[in-house]
């Protein structure tokens, strides 16, 4: 507190306040962010984050406090306002218009002209100088949507950078991530706050907390609860602050996981992945899924994990292979299909493939298992609720009610409608891709322990994760994919975050030298997007 | 912000509603005050008459139009080739009772028939059209769902092609026809009350039933709201679209049988001309939204009596036909503007959006 007076801070927030139709969401928060620091802010599901981040940026107007900016009072009306007076954000879902080019992307509401035309051979340039400093080369001519989650994420972060700011604003920037990028990204983060720009820096990865950030400042259900420095604030004293609980509870918890992961016996064999491949998304993969059993599918980003997952539930068709369950071959080639056979998956990208945001968490929860019952046999209104109710109870779903638009509530508890969605049908064979993506650290936990108890039940799993760590800890089987092949597998005591990135390492080895990084992953088919028939 | 907003006091099955009540509302008061008699309801001849019933009657077609088109737009479609639907089989039907017609067209043996026993050819007349209609509804489906042609253009070309099809049926003549058992569908009184009321509660009533009390109603919003995520839950999204476009043809079929029937002829140019722009309206005035999503069968019904509320006022103003148009686009302008919660909040200021619009809700589901 003592530099404060030294250097007056580029951000004061003060008793800033927002409510939605049934939920405060912002309860007289404060916030000071002081110049060349990296300040973390940190806060369970549905704490209010995201909200705080648009309340600063003029995406919503706030109901009371006062936002002080570089100096003078600010409430900026629009986003592009906030960006005019220094505020540079990238907010939690990718929010860049797919079907422009990188270089539009890039320059959209800021393009270099000349007499009132846009000079494209300069924002070409500008477009590359601008990916150069995260790292990426692309070819900027082409369709944002034709390049992954991962690089669509940087592009957004490329285009903050490119604005002249003085705060940078990054809410949940490295949950498509890997690890390699993870590592890019702080290291960027780390040479612009030497430069003396303020970063806001949104994650639920404690690792990149303690790695990066200067100062934590920590909200709970909407309410300010306390600023420390990172140095002086030990990982489970934080966990604490966020829950709100004692921080001993949730070590236990986590040591309970692992023994349940651990005890887990191998039962007979459910599924046989046999070759299954596409051109131009992935070569063929073959594997074994036990019932009971859970299978990881591990690799770094664009290694080809989850176009595999699509090919086992349809939503592309497979061109090699077959799938076989029950001793009989298939080749899905529609989600409606794999719903047949027992199979659900809950997307890694949630908002194109995973949530309806406009129809209510009810409507979200029971449309899968609608859908498997048919059009005719409509589930009573009755057991709609009491489904909803179950679920939003059981994985502790943060909603004013079941009646509210999926679409407003918080990153994590979207997610976890979607599992909701799936586990109302019991399915077979569960994928999860990317299910602990933007979830917090209690709900992690949770939700690992919900794959043990299901897989105790009898359901396989297929497990997908970017934190190899987290395949590693529930997974018995672990399916290493490279480059859109499938390098290796491991078993039982074989498993470790370690075993796994050796054997990426050593099939990266094999390769003749690439450039090792950013390359572009084009999604494999252009038409994955328009094919939405049930064929 | 929504906490303080007077929508607070209405039941939220009713608030999409509410602004169309409210410019019903106060488009009949006006009447009320300006037009005398205007709620007077008598009886003439059997049948019960007034200002208040011709509006039920001549809004009969949008109204069935409007309810097809409630199910395409929630489907995030638009279909524009109600109006040439309307026209097929309109013509189809006055076709069919011309003698001429069908000796040169279907053989002698029909004339018959339908001098022997004119209520089985009035049924096959009936079926033939509206099976043409469904039909018609079919290809706009399959250009839409199989081809993946926008909406927009899919049914453009049968907007325009359907008045060409309608043309070649009656080689572009209007037949005008005497048959009473037929012009009971667009003239004729139940109970007292037109009877083509009786077909648009009917259909009302049906669509109703089919979309929510199954779980169509849910599918369509789902695959309205996003497609792709609905693809990967399991919705079966081409047939859903498939189906709503069948509908909407079908509606449009009954909606031209009454039309055309009402005035005891079919004009292949003129019938239905414009039609669907008076349904895409009365939808859209009734809060569902063009991008697709929640559809509200109730509000499109209201939509449509309101501009047919509003056509009548002209009448009954005696505003000459060519001036009509002005003062009723600016009521639609005003309806429109009162359903924009960012037009309430900066000019009304007191009545708070109710709830988040469309684009809104979007925005906000980027936290
Ligand atoms: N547009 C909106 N309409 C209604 N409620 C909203 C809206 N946006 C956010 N909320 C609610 O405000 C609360 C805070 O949400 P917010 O997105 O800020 O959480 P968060 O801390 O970013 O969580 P996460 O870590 O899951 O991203 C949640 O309860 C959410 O449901
Ligand atoms: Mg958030």
């Amino acid at each position: 507190m003592s530099e404060s007076s030294t250097h007056p801070p580029l951000l004061l927030v003060r008793g800033v306040s927002k409510s939605f139709p049934g939920v405060r969401a912002l309860d007289n928060v404060e916030l000071t962010l002081r110049r060349g620091e990296v300040h973390a802010l940190m806060g369970e599901n549905g704490a209010g984050k995201s909200t705080l981040i648009k309340v600063l940026t003029g995406v919503y107007p706030h109901d009371g406090g006062t936002i002080e900016f570089d100096g003078r009072a600010i409430s900026p009306a629009s986003p592009r306002d906030a960006e005019r007076a220094g505020i540079s954000t990238v907010y939690q879902e990718v929010n860049l218009v797919p079907t422009l080019s990188v270089a539009e992307n890039l320059c959209v509401g800021r393009f270099p002209t000349r007499g009132g035309l846009i000079r494209w051979g300069a924002a070409r340039r500008r477009a590359e100088t601008a990916l150069e400093r995260v790292g990426l080369k692309l070819r900027v001519g082409r369709q944002l949507d034709e390049y992954s989650l991962a690089i669509q994420q940087m592009v957004a972060i490329a285009r903050a950078l490119d604005a002249e700011a003085k705060l940078l604003i990054l809410d949940e920037p490295t949950s498509s991530l890997d690890e390699s990028e993870v590592d890019r990204l702080l290291e960027l983060m780390d040479s612009l706050r030497s430069g003396g720009l303020a970063i806001l820096f949104v994650t639920h990865f404690m690792g990149q907390v303690y790695r990066i950030s200067d100062r934590i400042t920590v909200l709970r259900n909407g309410a300010f609860v306390a600023e420390s420095m990172a140095k002086d604030l030990p990982r489970f004293d934080l966990i604490g602050q966020m829950v709100g609980k004692d921080p001993e509870a949730l070590r236990a918890r986590e040591a309970e996981v692992r023994a349940l992961h651990q005890k887990k016996a191998g039962g007979g064999t459910l599924a046989r992945v046999n070759g299954l491949g596409k051109q131009g998304s992935v070569a063929p993969v073959g594997f074994e899924i036990g019932e009971g059993q859970t299978v990881g599918l591990g690799g770094l980003l664009g290694s080809g994990r989850t176009e595999t997952a699509r090919l086992i539930f349809g939503i592309d068709k497979a061109d090699a292979g077959s799938l076989e369950i029950d001793g009989k071959a298939h080749r899905p080639g529609s989600p409606r299909e794999a719903m047949a056979l027992g199979i659900a998956m809950t997307p890694d990208d949630r908002k194109v493939n995973g949530i309806i945001p406009n129809l209510s968490v009810r409507d979200n929860i029971v449309l899968a298992l609608q859908s498997k019952r048919g059009i005719w046999r409509r589930i009573s209104p009755k057991a709609q609720r009491d489904l909803a109710a179950k679920y939003i109870a059981s994985l502790n779903i943060k909603t004013s009610n079941a009646e509210t638009p999926v679409g407003t509530l918080s990153g994590g508890n979207q997610q976890k409608v979607l599992l909701a969605r799936w586990l109302a049908v019991n399915p077979r064979l569960f994928i999860l891709d990317e299910p602990t993506r933007g979830i917090d650290v209690g709900a992690k936990g949770e939700i690992e322990h919900l794959v043990a108890d299901l897989a105790e039940q009898g359901m396989s799993l297929v497990f997908i994760s970017s934190e190899l760590e987290e395949v590693a800890r529930v997974s018995q089987r672990v399916v290493v994919l490279c480059d859109r092949e499938q390098v290796g597998e491991l078993e039982g005591e074989a498993i470790s975050e370690h075993a796994i990135l050796e054997m990426i390492a050593r099939a990266g080895e094999k390769e003749e030298e690439g450039e090792t990084g950013w390359k572009p992953v084009p999604l494999g088919d252009e038409e994955r997007n328009e094919r939405d028939g049930d064929g | 912000m929504a906490e303080s907003s007077p929508m607070r006091f209405i039941p939220p099955a009713l608030r999409p509603l509410t602004w169309p009540l409210v410019a019903l509302g106060l488009l009949l008061l006006f009447n009320v005050i300006f037009t005398p008699g205007y709620l007077h309801i008598g009886m003439v001849e059997g049948r019960v008459s007034g200002y208040l019933v011709d509006i039920f009657r001549d809004g009969a077609a949008v109204m069935l139009l409007a309810v097809g088109m409630t199910l395409v737009i929630a489907t995030g479609g638009v279909d524009l080739s109600v109006g040439a639907i309307m026209a097929i089989s309109a013509v189809l039907a006055a076709s069919m009772v011309t003698p001429e017609w069908n000796e040169a067209n279907l053989g002698a043996w029909t004339n018959t028939l339908m001098a022997d026993h004119i209520g089985v050819w009035i049924a096959i007349i009936l079926l033939v059209s509206l099976i043409a209609s469904v039909l018609a509804g079919a290809w706009n489906g399959m250009l839409v769902s199989v081809f993946k042609i926008q909406p927009i253009i899919a049914t453009l070309v049968l907007m325009v092609a359907g008045r060409g099809i309608a043309q070649l049926i009656c080689s572009g003549r209007i037949f005008t026809y005497d048959v009473p058992g037929l012009e009971y569908i667009g003239k004729g009184t139940l109970f007292g009350l037109p009877f083509s009321l009786f077909i648009v509660a009917g259909v009302v009533l049906a669509t109703y039933a089919l979309t929510r009390a199954t779980a169509l109603g849910l599918m369509i919003e789902s695959v309205g709201d996003n497609d792709v995520a609905s693809r990967c839950s399991g919705v079966p999204v081409r047939n859903i679209r498939f189906l709503v476009y069948m509908v909407s043809g079908l509606c449009a079929g009954l909606a031209g049988l009454i039309e055309s029937t009402n005035v005891s002829s079919a004009n292949a140019n003129q019938l239905g001309l414009y039609f669907e722009l008076d349904a895409i309206f009365a939808v859209v005035v009734g809060g569902t939204a063009l991008t697709g999503g929640r559809f509200f069968l109730g509000g499109s019904i209201i939509g449509a009596l309101l501009l047919q509320t509003l056509t009548n006022t002209m009448y009954a103003q005696e505003v000459s036909p060519e001036i009509a148009l002005i003062p009723k686009a600016l009521v639609i302008l005003a309806v429109c503007l009162l359903q924009s919660p960012a037009f309430r909040r900066r000019v009304l200021g007191v009545f708070g959006a109710g709830k988040p619009s469309k684009s809104r809700a979007k925005a906000g589901g980027a936290a």
